[in-house]
């Protein structure tokens, strides 16, 4: 499913513009993190996708599509939308219940629908947990709940706005693997995101936003390669590359396998070592 | 300073203690980080050394924590106002409603204490000042970002000039810039005597700025020490919480020898540089033993 951003500009009631002449595309299956400073226009571009804030001028298509023709129940099917606060969308009084909403509103029939929920529940690591109160969740439970009643709509495009925050270890190695697959399924992932180590790992492509347009679109490899220094000032750069450029080592490196693919190939023309400790 | 000994607490609806038998003490001008994973109780240690926990949540408790010296079960909340200060998880929660523009907001605690006015004025555009939100002063607290809430709801409680000072997660919405400030703003609090406790995801800025890290693991505490040892330390996954990505590499690069033998496994990016330089040095020469 193709999303196609054209001259997309939004300015709030009291005249900021949030984003000025934003035009991008993405492929179905594309991992996409878009990033950028606080205030840079990253949310307000989220919530165009989804419908939430409609375009000043400008347009958005998916599938070919515009979306400003669809209704509401129509996008809902396209674009699933996980909020960076995971209160703005939880309302039922079960797990289980709060995953089921999606699937029942878009009156998919019921095995379907139980199996799209259990799906998620799993996919989450929520399982355990489908018969207890949002409320009574942790902040990182909850934005789980939050994105399985999102993956539980089986929508084509799913938006994830700061999927990582208050999440711990375990939650954080689940996401990236749930981000891999979805992409593997041929859906199209965009993520806001400041995690840039969880960008490295699992994205193919950043967009980066500055005062409301975008500054620099392309495979994180280049952007790494390219725009590192830069962008130091106001992105924390993925721990490998940073080291791997402390090392005055030409070309970026991003990730831990990468790096020591890297190593290995320094340490290959000398004699192997024979230095197990 | 905070003095808590022999702590456990259970939730009125827990099923199990939500901590058990907590023993550790914070010294003024040093900072404490807490990590651990999800339901391991840190959020429950922020309530309870600001005193909102059994306080405001009813629940059993056993042990003591001291605050200044004072014994949390017999002090009143409002005696801890101004004193001890709790930067919450979330900033939604913080934000008071009742002001229209991030400097009353920030100012709305001063107001409630009845400082002079020329005093607040002074304090509050300091606070703004150091946290990088001059700009948006007369914006809405609800007209900002993730982030720049998070730092207001920080704002609002160093303009407090509390002696000891909670912090839940308090930069998990912030860029670089904005995490830079605030671990900035806590290392001026540490300068001037105040004791902080840090719950936080971030294990980088946590290997820099933390004098102690102490691990939590359901409940109860399993780890303390430097962030060089605690955080090296290779349970730490099982403990819930992410190694950092300099502690992997050379972690694996050591089962291969290529990580110089007699340096600790690294968790800074200098520790790293200086490691991996070393052995890449060596490769060069080709004399890596």
């Amino acid at each position: 499913m193709i999303v196609r951003i054209d001259s997309l500009t939004f300015r709030y009631p009291n005249g900021t513009t949030a984003l000025d002449g934003v035009s991008f595309s993405v492929e179905a299956g594309e991992r996409v993190a878009i990033l950028g400073a606080n205030g840079a226009g990253k949310s307000t571009l989220a919530r165009h996708l989804v419908g939430i804030e409609r375009p000043a001028s400008g347009t958005i298509e998916i599938d070919g599509r515009r979306t400003d023709g669809l209704g509401i129940a129509e996008l809902a099917r396209t674009v699933g939308f996980v909020f960076q606060n995971p209160d703005d969308q939880l309302h039922a009084a079960s797990v289980v219940k709060e995953v089921g909403f999606g699937p029942r509103n878009l009156r998919f029939p019921p095995a379907r629908r139980t199996e799209l929920v259990e799906s998620a529940l799993r996919r989450t690591g929520l399982t355990e947990l489908r018969d207890t109160h949002p409320h009574h969740l942790s902040l990182g439970e909850r934005k789980r709940v939050a994105l399985a009643s999102v993956l539980a709509m089986d929508t084509p495009v799913v938006v994830l706005d700061e999927p990582t925050t208050g999440q711990d270890h375990a939650s954080v190695v689940l996401l990236g693997n749930l981000v891999d697959d979805l992409a593997t399924d041929g859906r199209t992932v965009l993520a806001i995101t400041h995690d840039m180590d969880f960008c490295a790992e699992h994205f193919d492509r950043v967009i980066v936003l500055e005062n409301g347009g975008i500054s620099w679109d392309g495979p994180v490899a280049h952007w790494l390669a390219q725009v590192a220094d830069m962008a130091g000032q106001t992105l924390e750069l993925p721990q490998m590359t940073r080291l791997g450029r402390r090392l005055g080592w030409a070309g970026p490196v991003s990730t831990v396998a990468g790096f020591l693919e890297r190593l290995a190939s320094e340490a290959d023309p000398a004699p192997v070592p024979s230095t197990a400790p | 300073m905070i003095e808590v000994k022999g702590f456990s607490f259970t939730y009125p609806t827990g099923s199990r203690p939500a901590l058990s038998d907590v023993d550790f003490e914070v010294e003024p001008r040093e900072l404490c980080a807490v990590v651990g994973g999800g339901g391991a109780g840190k959020s429950t240690l922020a309530g309870v050394v600001s005193g909102t926990v059994p306080h405001l949540t009813g629940g059993t408790a056993q042990g003591t924590v001291r605050v200044n010296g004072r014994d949390l079960d017999d002090t009143p909340l409002s005696g801890l106002v101004g004193e001890v200060g709790l930067v919450m998880q979330n900033p939604f929660n913080q934000i008071s409603g009742a002001r229209f523009s991030v400097r009353e907001e920030i100012a709305f605690g001063l107001e409630n204490l009845g400082v002079p006015r020329d005093e607040m004025a002074a304090r509050v555009d300091l606070v703004l000042d150091d946290l990088g939100l001059t700009g948006v002063r007369d914006r809405s607290p609800y007209e900002l970002s993730g982030g720049q809430q998070q730092l207001l709801a920080i704002g609002s409680v160093l303009v407090m000039r509390p002696t000891v000072m909670v912090l839940d997660e308090p930069t998990s919405q912030l860029d670089a810039a904005g995490n830079a400030l605030v671990f900035e703003a806590l290392g001026t609090l540490k300068e001037q005597g105040v004791t902080v406790l840090l719950i936080e995801h971030r294990m980088e800025r946590l290997a820099h700025a933390a004098d102690r890290v102490l691990v939590l693991d359901r409940g109860a505490i399993v780890a303390k020490g430097t962030p060089g040892e605690v955080l090296a330390d290779e349970r730490l996954e099982e403990w819930g919480v992410a190694p950092l990505r300099y502690t992997v590499a050379a972690r694996r690069a050591a089962g291969r020898g290529l990580w110089p033998a007699r340096k600790p496994l690294p968790v800074t990016l200098d520790a790293a540089a200086a490691g991996f330089g070393e052995t890449v040095d060596h490769l060069d020469r080709g004399d890596w033993r």
